[in-house]
């Protein structure tokens, strides 16, 4: 018998590719009737992807729907808490967000920029460092747990006001380190079942694992609701559950590895549109 | 066919010292294309015990990756594999043990698990770390139900 190679399976992906997404790939992202954002863009030259894919698209019809309408979207009632933590006092300052950042609208387009290397700590900054650091040192407030419902509330809100606005994150100057990490750890073998990231999400999206349909694990459309475990779920805290199910140990939320990762996830789906907060199984 | 009447006398010679807990999983030996000719356990294999092991999500979850029509009464089969239909009519039982206990070695990157092996990928959980994913005999009962799988 012959040895065979990856064409076997590149063959069969193709495929079966072509006989199931189909029927998603016509529906079209239409928020609130007004906001319409494209799915499926063309990947730059140097993307291990053909074309690029959000999540939204390899979702049923009912989770889809679910997204195309902020009443309907159970993450907006996170975003309404985020609200009005935004407007509330808290720490030893005395201060709320909104006495320094008096509109939440002035976040505009930050989503899309991040992780973002910082020239002065010589790290990246998340969503979420970016948050603890106005609590900790502009409010004298205690720092949120990464994975936490106000953290993951106050990022949804946040993200929100990028909404429509497509990925953007640089990968130059002090981020290509942690580019550099972020794509080993991407096509690293991890876990009893020795699977990589790529393994799945670039080499197999479109293809149904069991009862899931792979996608290609972007990243625009986090925070995302999940109906799964009926709460708002951060990029790194997916990181960790993917790890989990080939039994690997995963990284810490807000560790280099992740954080490294993060970018690197984010930088394979620039130009994919800001779907914040999504909806997904 | 050599091959198999030659596995057959081998294990018959041996089965007297049948193995209780398996060959370990470092001392397996791969033919050329990946083949394991020798029996695990030198204990027949039970094809009704394998194709528990195969649908079962904490062992072989077989189904994740492939379709079987003999198991069709099971829900969701992946497409990330072949279909398994007739794989016991494609495949010797040689090449099949190969490429349960460890699919890299008939298919080189393989994203299919293998099944027997003592060292997996790396940060395996510490609870995993050092196990394989199937006991010796759970190999020998999957290949055995393989088998049964045959073309119609
Ligand atoms: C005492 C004033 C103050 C308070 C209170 C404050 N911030 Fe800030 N925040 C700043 C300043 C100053 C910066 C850095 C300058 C800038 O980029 O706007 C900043 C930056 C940020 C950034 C990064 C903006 C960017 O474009 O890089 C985010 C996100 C942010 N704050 C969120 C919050 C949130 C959420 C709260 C409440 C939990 C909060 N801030 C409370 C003053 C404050
Ligand atoms: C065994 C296959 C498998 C592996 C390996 C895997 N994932 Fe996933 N991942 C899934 C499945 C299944 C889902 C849910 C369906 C989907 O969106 O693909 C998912 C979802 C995701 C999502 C959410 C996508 C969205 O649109 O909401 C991200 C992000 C992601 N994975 C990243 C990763 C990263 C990073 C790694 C490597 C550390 C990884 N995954 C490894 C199977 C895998
Ligand atoms: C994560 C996905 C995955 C899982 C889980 C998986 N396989 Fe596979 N399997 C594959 C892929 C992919 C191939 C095709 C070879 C390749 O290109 O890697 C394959 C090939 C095979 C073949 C050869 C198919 C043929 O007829 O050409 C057999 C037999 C097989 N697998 C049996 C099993 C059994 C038995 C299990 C469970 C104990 C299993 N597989 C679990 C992905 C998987």
């Amino acid at each position: 018998m012959k040895k065979f190679t990856k064409t076997l399976t590149c063959v069969i992906a193709a495929s079966a590719f072509a006989t199931v997404a189909v029927a998603d790939e016509d529906a079209k992202l239409i928020i609130n009737d007004e906001l319409k954002i494209e799915t499926n863009v063309a990947a730059s030259a140097d993307s291990p992807l053909d074309e690029l894919f959000s999540g939204w698209v390899f979702r049923s019809n009912e989770t889809q729907l679910m997204q195309m309408d902020d009443f309907d979207n159970p993450s907006f009632i996170f975003v309404e808490q985020a609200e009005e933590q935004f407007a509330k006092v808290d720490g030893t300052e005395g201060k709320a967000c909104a006495t320094c950042h008096e509109d939440v609208a002035s976040f505009k387009g930050l989503r899309t920029v991040l992780p973002r290397h910082n020239a002065s700590t010589g790290k990246l900054d998340t969503m979420a460092t970016l948050i603890n650091d106005c609590r900790t040192d502009r409010m004298g407030a205690e720092p949120w747990k990464f994975s936490k419902g106000k953290m993951t509330s106050m990022k949804a809100l946040i993200s929100l006001q990028s909404r429509g606005m497509p990925m953007n994150v640089a990968v130059d100057g002090g981020a290509a380190e942690a580019f550099e990490k972020g794509k080993e750890l991407y096509y690293t073998r991890v876990g009893q079942l020795d699977m990589s990231c790529a393994n799945c999400h670039e080499d197999n999206y479109g293809n149904m694992i069991r009862a899931d349909h792979l996608s290609q694990g972007q990243t625009n459309g986090f925070p995302t609701y999940r109906l799964k475990n009926a709460k708002l779920n951060s990029i790194q805290g997916r990181f960790k559950g993917c790890m989990k199910n080939i039994r690997a140990t995963p990284y810490k939320e807000g560790s280099d590895e992740f954080t490294a990762l993060e970018l690197y996830v984010a930088s394979r789906g620039n130009g994919l549109i800001v779907e914040s907060p999504s909806v997904r199984n | 066919m050599l091959l198999r009447s030659l596995v057959a006398v081998t294990a018959a010679l041996i089965s007297t010292s049948a193995l209780a807990e398996g060959t370990a999983p470092d001392a397996v030996a791969f033919g050329e294309d990946g083949q394991v000719m020798a029996s695990l356990t030198n204990v027949a294999g039970d094809p009704a015990a394998g194709k528990k092991y195969f649908t079962n999500r904490k062992l072989g979850n077989c189904l994740a990756c492939h379709v079987n029509d003999d198991a069709s009464e099971q829900s969701f089969h992946g497409e990330v594999g072949p279909e398994l239909n007739g794989a016991g009519s494609r495949w010797d039982e040689a090449q099949l043990r190969g490429l349960v206990v460890n699919s890299k070695k008939t298919f080189e990157d393989s994203i299919m698990p293998s099944f027997y092996r003592a060292k997996n990928g790396a940060r395996t959980m510490e609870k995993f770390a050092g196990k394989t994913i199937l006991s010796a005999q759970q190999v020998e009962d999957v290949v055995a139900y393989l088998i049964t799988l045959k073309e119609e």
